[in-house]
């Protein structure tokens, strides 16, 4: 692998951790799926450019998925939700900003320690993309554990979701990686537009998750 | 026969008795296994297989061939099925199928009582096929399998009768402790295996582990084949769970089952583990000693008489370990002679011990079916109105208390032959100790004695204490037949125990490397185990004098007394006596020795509540007796297993955020052992 697209893998994959970093400390909802969309389009370049440089065309059908469904409707699609609830304009957060990076900084470092010393005789770059691909993965679930609102678990579950996609795609020579990303964003598709917001809504009021919890009598 | 077509020959018989418990479940499907005739069919041919299979053991046994092999291609993919016949396996087989036949036998006629067969009929005939496939098994994944499939079947024959609470609690607590066998003895293969995964016991055999690992792995095989066999303080299940199955079942779970788990040991700690070490010895020791004299003062305590005999198995199963334990002792130490002395005392053991415990459990079984009844205190003057019944259960008590010249006596001695050989012993500690434990043997058989006196004397002497015993009919054909071919085989292994000494021999010297001297060509039957200076038995001699004595006097009785028959009231003390209740009861019976070793082993108290001059009520006694070992070891553990189940609940009723959170901590935590230990 030459050095510009070793270079130019690392700088989309970095990108990816970085919008997960700004998803993390996003409080406003409007804002957070703007930067989950971005988030989306940095994936699909990542993966273009891996399709570019493994010579593999099927990872461009990804790249479009990536691009179109999750980049372009699935953000379209949550804003006009949010809009209709009436919740567009909403903050929320569970622990400060402060913590949640510090914490996500340190997974970041977690992943490359375990990433990098498992993955010896990989191939360099795979080695990288498995790394950040982690670091995503990661990031994704602390988001889910820190947000109360719905809407912004989901959209940690998406980002986890960007996580392995884009491990798969760096992984080169995995099969049936197209064929997983349409899994999933069939998946998210489901839980976003189909079952999740409007039954929550139409039972309890609210899409904040504290009301399952109550419909389960939690016991703290 | 040769060796290869003997091994084909057994799986037949167990598949063929597979195929029989299929069988009952499809007449048990159509409703035709509630017919009593159903049932004696499926009894008789699953005594046929298991006599084919007895008979074809006993043929390997004593032709002493090589090992024969088989694989089938079954369990495991890489490993496939693996069986093995040697002498071992040839030895446990035969107590087994001798045990399943002559039960098959007894149920023939028992069976037909039984008021929901379609609970029994299945399962029978899949307990004796699993027994079969645990000895013949040469992996540790077949053995596994089918030592599981002995603690189910045998599980679902304790539920057999399960509309009473107290079988029902017998059940679980059975459940529960053979689940944490096989859990013990699932670790142990594990760690013979190796990381490489060898689960077959040839490359077991081949590649014995370290001495620590080696400790660990006996640890494992004590506390997993001893809770099976009835190990204190792993017996606890045992005289709930034998008593509740059906007398046939009782007398094989009794009789083999735990004779399975003594091979198992044997398998292992023998055969598999490479050479033993010294402490092994003493563990083995100390627990057997301790099992043998508990077990016993146990069984003395017990007015159940099934419960009793449970009990009277747990010491037994303590003599034959005290039987391993000094060939294990002898082994570590190079003593080839005295290892396989012990060795044999302790095989021999465990054949008399399948013998007269199936004896009485049938015997106790017939009582049941007669009268409905097991507790002693409502038994008694079953003598006259059972008198088959009486003198096979007599003969069963005598050769279980030790008397010559019937089986028990002969392997007891056997295993004093081999405590008395431990001076040769250089370990200091075991010195000591061997005495000690042969003592505690030799309390264990008196209590023994004690024990059988009473079961009999209360039992089936004296008068009726219960309407139903006084009701009590002598029971059927079949059963009476499978009691006295035991008592048949009881008397011949007594008195021609040189024949299964030589028979033992090959399995003592598969065990231990050492071979005791032929015996088949002393003078007179007699078996000599070391020497003719030392010690030598002969029980043909004893039957002569017996039998000579016995008739002299019977003669000059009969000769020089009167010979007309009077019949007088018995001697009641000058008050005319109104009940039959006034007889010496069990409890009285077993106060002397409640008094001696209650203290410390039962916490033991008698409150006598004796109401003051010129009150009515009353006067009443209560003897109260603890059972120590269920109260130090069982309830705290029931106590914690129960707290941490109150505390764990609360997991059930979290937020979804704390259980995200929980993945997520899960998560990390395992990346970072990946970052730290990796």
């Amino acid at each position: 692998m030459t050095g510009l697209s070793f270079d130019v893998a690392h700088l989309l994959a970095g990108g990816l951790v970085l919008m997960s970093f700004t998803l993390l400390y996003q409080d406003r909802l409007s804002a957070l799926i703007n930067v989950f969309a971005l988030h989306a389009l940095v994936l699909a370049l990542a993966v273009a450019w891996q399709a570019y440089v493994q010579h593999a065309p099927h990872l461009y059908v990804t790249a479009v998925i990536a691009l179109a469904f999750k980049a372009i409707v699935i953000p379209l699609a949550l804003h006009r939700i949010i809009r209709q609830l009436g919740i567009h304009r909403e903050i929320e957060t569970v622990v400060g900003v402060g913590p949640a990076m510090l914490v996500g900084i340190g997974l970041v470092a977690l992943s490359m320690v375990v990433m990098l010393r498992v993955t010896e005789d990989a191939d360099r770059l795979a080695r990288e993309d498995l790394a950040f691909a982690l670091s995503v993965v990661l990031l994704g679930l602390l988001m889910m554990v820190i947000r109360r609102n719905a809407v912004g678990l989901i959209i940690g579950f998406m980002s986890l979701e960007n996580g392995l996609v884009l491990a798969a795609a760096g992984a080169k020579g995995m099969p049936l990686v197209v064929e997983i990303s349409v899994a999933f964003s069939v998946l998210i598709a489901f839980i976003v537009i189909g079952v999740f917001l409007f039954r929550i809504r139409e039972r309890f009021e609210t899409i904040d998750i504290e009301a399952l919890d109550r419909f389960r009598e939690a016991r703290e | 026969m040769m060796a290869a077509p003997a091994i084909s020959l057994l799986l037949a018989c167990v598949g063929g008795l597979l195929a029989l418990g299929l069988g009952a479940i499809g007449l048990a499907a159509i409703g035709l296994a509630r017919r009593p005739r159903t049932g004696a069919l499926i009894y008789a041919a699953s005594g046929i297989v298991s006599l084919i299979a007895a008979a074809v053991a006993l043929n390997a046994l004593l032709s002493a061939g090589p090992p024969a092999l088989a694989t089938l291609p079954l369990g495991l993919p890489w490993v496939g099925a693996r069986f093995r016949l040697d002498a071992l396996a040839a030895a446990f087989l035969l107590v087994v199928d001798l045990g399943g036949a002559v039960a098959s036998l007894y149920a023939i006629g028992y069976g037909a009582h039984e008021r929901e067969p379609q609970r029994i009929l299945p399962f029978y005939p899949v307990f004796l096929a699993a027994m079969n496939l645990v000895v013949l098994a040469d992996d540790a994944f077949g053995f596994l399998v089918a030592w599981e499939v002995m603690s189910i079947s045998s599980w679902a024959l304790v539920l057999a009768h399960h509309k009473d609470p107290a079988n029902r609690r017998a059940a679980h607590l059975y459940l529960v402790m053979a689940s944490f066998g096989a859990l013990c003895l699932l670790l142990g293969f594990g760690l013979l295996a190796g990381p490489g995964g060898g689960y077959g016991f040839d490359a077991m055999r081949g590649h014995p582990p370290a001495a620590g690992v080696a400790g660990l792995v006996f640890g494992l095989t004590i506390l997993g084949a001893g809770s099976k066999a009835g190990l204190v303080p792993l017996h606890v299940w045992l005289p709930q769970a034998h008593p509740a199955a059906p007398s046939h079942v009782s007398a094989l779970m009794s009789g083999v089952m735990t004779k399975v788990a003594i091979y198992a040991f044997i398998r292992i700690v023998f055969d598999l583990l490479g050479p033993p070490q010294v402490w092994w010895s003493v563990v083995a020791l100390l627990l057997g000693a301790f099992t043998a004299v508990l077990g016993v003062l146990y069984a003395m305590m017990q007015t159940d008489l099934k419960r009793l005999l449970a009990y009277s198995t747990v010491e037994n199963v303590g003599v034959i370990f005290i039987g391993l334990g000094l060939a294990l002792a002898f082994k570590a130490e190079n003593l080839a002679l005295a290892a396989a002395l012990a060795a044999t005392a302790a095989l021999f053991h465990v054949l008399n011990h399948s013998l007269f415990k199936s004896l009485l459990f049938m015997g106790s079984g017939a009582v049941q079916g007669a009268t409905g009844e097991r507790d002693l205190e409502r038994l008694g003057g079953l003598i006259g109105r059972m008198p088959q019944t009486a003198f096979a259960f007599l003969v069963g008590a005598m050769a279980i208390a030790a008397l010559p010249p019937l089986n028990g006596f002969a392997s007891e001695w056997l295993t004093f032959q081999a405590v008395l050989v431990s001076p040769l012993l250089g370990t200091t500690a075991l010195k000591f100790l061997v005495p000690a434990v042969g003592a505690m043997l030799a309390l264990a058989a008196a209590l023994t004695a004690a024990a059988m006196v009473r079961a009999f004397g209360v039992g089936f002497l004296g008068r009726p204490r219960s309407p139903a015993a006084q009701a009590a009919r002598e029971t059927d054909r079949w059963s009476r037949a499978a009691m006295f071919v035991l008592v048949g085989l009881c008397l011949a292994v007594g008195v021609l125990p040189g024949l299964v000494i030589d028979a033992l021999s090959p399995v003592a010297q598969a065990m231990t490397a050492g071979r005791m001297p032929v015996q088949a060509g002393q003078a007179w039957l007699s078996i000599v185990p070391i020497a003719e200076s030392r010690s030598s038995y002969n029980g043909l001699l004893v039957l002569v004098f017996i039998a000579a004595s016995a008739g002299l006097a019977a003669l000059a009785i009969h000769r020089f007394a009167s010979r007309a028959v009077r019949r007088a009231p018995a001697w009641d003390c000058g008050f005319p006596d109104p009940s039959p209740l006034t007889q010496y009861s069990a409890g009285g019976f077993a106060q002397p020795i409640r008094r001696v070793f209650g203290g410390f082993a039962f916490a033991a108290r008698d409150v006598v509540d004796m109401p003051g001059p010129g009150e009515l009520r009353p006067a009443r006694f209560t003897a109260i007796v603890r059972d120590r070992i269920w109260e130090t070891l069982y309830v705290p553990i029931e106590l914690a297993i129960g707290y941490a189940a109150d505390r764990l609940n609360r997991l059930q009723f979290l937020t979804i955020r704390l259980y995200l959170g929980l993945v997520f901590l899960a998560l990390v935590g395992l990346l970072l052992v990946l970052a730290i230990w990796v």
